[in-house]
């Protein structure tokens, strides 16, 4: 695995880390007024995703989806005047954090009902597909979603047809408050591919460079015309289904030992101990982060809000 | 002035839609179509012998992945055409509908849009006995959805006309037919380049005493009462809305104001159903001109039985619409 690659991988995770950290804080100090559903523990997934995919890829993510915004390149201030209800944000206020779309970077939907994206992914791998442009589309969800029959659905119809589609699956551990041993019987959801016909993989997500070896394997093949791919992604949610939630339903001494193993913090030791990156790059990398997010949550804080005169726009192609 | 006459051709509702639909896909290469038991069942059976199974797709029966697909494919730059095969079958289906079609043009300000078609086939008020999950007329649920369009043709012209608009269209269109219709003949111009716009309704036969609304088949009964009450000396005058979403205010409240009665019939059930957004806008508008209060008429409040001995109680039938009408002019 090249530098090159293991650099933009941490590059995106501080990001994503750093812009969690940002808007929790801006939250928890009554900054801001943002209902939010924290990646914070699954950025080296989002990490894979950016050195996987090309720009021009198709990602369908979710509502817990600011890592995978940003591994896609959404620029942060929209996401954040999004979040603010700013006219800046990236639906201009009418989407907030659930609906953020970007489509120049390939960022094609966020959905706010779970498993919706599933079969929206696979559309996009039919278009892809018939264009015939060597465009693969990836879809971005958790463990919840996969008891959701738009999951059975979308992930069999993109089997059947044998669809450039790879599907993400995050698994965080909890399907909002409920632990994914009482949603499934199945402990490796990957397992469930064996009934679609489709290779079904799992990775440690909280390894990047396991997590971007499997999922180019996954992209490569989807791309050479191979079909599409489960990939489960096993990580862990440091916070609760929203910002705010009492997470009571999370055992503390779980908690602590898996945010004892932050992702982002392992991953610079070890490209330090590796001798992959100096020390003095990681830090660089990690104080950029912090910064270009305080510098586009204050931008964003100080843009106008979302003027009431634009409610009726854009609900049809027609101006009325 | 000479008038270019506009060349025609006799055709069925059926054969309307399927000639939009290959006209479109001549035209343009974005267009693909997808379903279940399409290539055996229905308008588009053998359009793959033409087109091939790459634009011509089976499904599962998986009418979430029909229309969630329909909307990535959308969003990738495709202007897909889903069939939905029986329109109860939507229940499957809503949140691809409601939640993603209908509201991604606006939750990302118009940086992308769901330009989509879905046929929705009901085969309510055909009398075909096939119960309550297999005959609603369920528009009502679409228009309640901010994003979505829906049109309800009842002839052969207006049927390829509304399809050739809905493919075009950027905007989720859910075109409903009925197969109680789909015999219906009708001068069809042959002009790939022939469109009814979405949104315009259609007088179809002038009148001065009471204006009766439909669409679909109750359009058709609407002319049928018109005839049948002019021997008794009332003068019905009929509009058909042909678009639901969007609706043809003007030319509704023109009718209304000039007959000052209105009737309105349909397929869906009565309660919620379009006819009460009709009677609610005529009534808001134009209350000071009315002269009777308007009238509703549509599908009981019960599930819809399958006997084909009970189901044509459930429905407006003809008979009911002329008594309606008599009792609106009579009060």
């Amino acid at each position: 695995m090249s530098v090159d690659v293991r650099r933009r991988m941490y590059e995106v995770m501080a990001v994503a880390k750093a812009a969690d950290e940002r808007l929790r804080k801006a939250i928890s100090t009554g900054e801001a007024l943002v209902t939010y559903w924290p990646s914070r523990g699954q950025e080296a997934i989002a990490g894979a995703l950016a050195a996987a995919l090309r720009r021009e890829d198709w990602l369908v993510t979710t509502y817990r989806g600011l890592h995978d915004q940003l591994a896609k390149g959404v620029p942060l201030v929209e996401i954040y005047a999004e979040a603010l209800g700013r006219a800046t944000g990236a639906s201009g206020g009418k989407g907030g954090t659930m609906h953020i779309a970007d489509p120049e970077a390939g960022l094609m939907a966020t959905t706010g009902i779970v498993g919706a994206g599933v079969p929206v992914a696979t559309g996009l791998g039919l278009a892809a597909l018939l264009r015939g442009d060597g465009r693969v589309a990836a879809a971005s969800f958790g463990d919840g979603a996969m008891n959701q029959g738009a999951f059975h659905e979308g992930v069999n119809l993109a089997a059947v047809w044998q669809l450039p589609v790879v599907f993400v699956c995050q698994n965080n551990g909890y399907a909002e408050c409920t632990p994914v041993e009482r949603s499934t019987l199945v402990t490796r959801l990957a397992d469930r591919a064996a009934a679609y016909g489709i290779p079904g993989v799992h990775v440690d997500g909280n390894d990047p460079d396991a997590t971007y070896e499997a999922l180019r394997e996954a992209v490569e093949r989807a791309r050479a015309g191979g079909g599409p791919t489960l990939l489960e992604c096993e990580t862990y949610r440091f916070f609760g289904h929203y910002f705010g939630d009492t997470m009571a339903y999370m055992p503390a001494d779980e908690l602590e030992q898996r945010r004892a193993e932050d992702p982002v913090v392992r991953y610079r030791e070890r490209l330090e101990a590796e001798g992959a990156l100096p020390r003095d790059e990681l830090e660089r990398i990690g104080a950029d982060a912090v910064r270009h997010c305080d510098e586009a949550f204050a931008a964003a804080l100080a843009a106008p809000l979302a003027d009431p005169a634009t409610i009726d726009d854009h609900v049809y192609a027609e101006v009325r | 002035m000479a008038q270019t006459e506009v060349q025609t051709a006799e055709a069925t509702i059926g054969a309307a839609i399927r000639q939009a639909v290959e006209d479109a896909m001549h035209r343009d290469e974005r267009v693909l179509v997808l379903g279940e038991d399409i290539e055996h069942m229905g308008v588009f059976a053998g359009l793959h012998h033409t087109f091939g199974t790459a634009r011509v797709r089976e499904t599962p029966i998986s009418e979430s992945a029909i229309v969630g697909a329909s909307v990535g494919a959308a969003l990738g730059g495709l202007r897909p055409i889903a069939e939905i095969m029986i329109m109860d079958f939507l229940g499957v289906c809503m949140d691809q509908l409601a939640n993603m079609a209908a509201k991604l043009r606006y939750t990302t300000a118009g940086r992308t849009h769901v330009p989509m078609t879905v046929r929705a086939v009901s085969y309510g008020g055909g009398g075909f006995g096939s119960g309550s999950t297999h005959s609603q007329s369920l528009e009502a649920w679409l228009m309640h959805v901010p994003g979505l369009k829906v049109v309800y043709p009842s002839s052969p012209a207006d049927a390829k006309g509304l399809m050739a608009s809905c493919i075009e269209d950027d905007d989720p269109c859910i075109f409903v037919e009925s197969p109680v219709l789909y015999g219906v003949r009708g001068e069809v111009p042959v002009d790939p380049g022939f469109r009814v716009p979405l949104g315009r309704a259609a007088v179809r036969r002038e009148g001065s005493d009471v204006t009766l609304i439909g669409y679909g088949r109750t359009a058709l009964d609407a002319l049928a009462v018109a005839d049948q009450l002019a021997p008794e000396g009332i003068s019905v005058e009929v509009v058909d809305l042909r678009s639901l979403v969007p609706l043809d205010v003007d030319t509704v409240l023109a009718s209304v104001e000039k007959t000052g009665r209105a009737v309105v019939s349909h397929l869906a059930v009565e309660f919620c159903g379009p006819g009460a957004e009709l009677a609610a806008l005529i009534s808001e508008r134009l209350f000071g001109r009315l002269r009777a209060p308007v009238r509703r008429l549509g599908g009981r409040p019960t599930p819809i039985p399958a006997s084909r001995h009970l189901e044509p109680h459930w429905y407006p039938s003809v008979e009911s619409t002329a008594a309606a009408v008599r009792a609106v002019v009579g009060s």
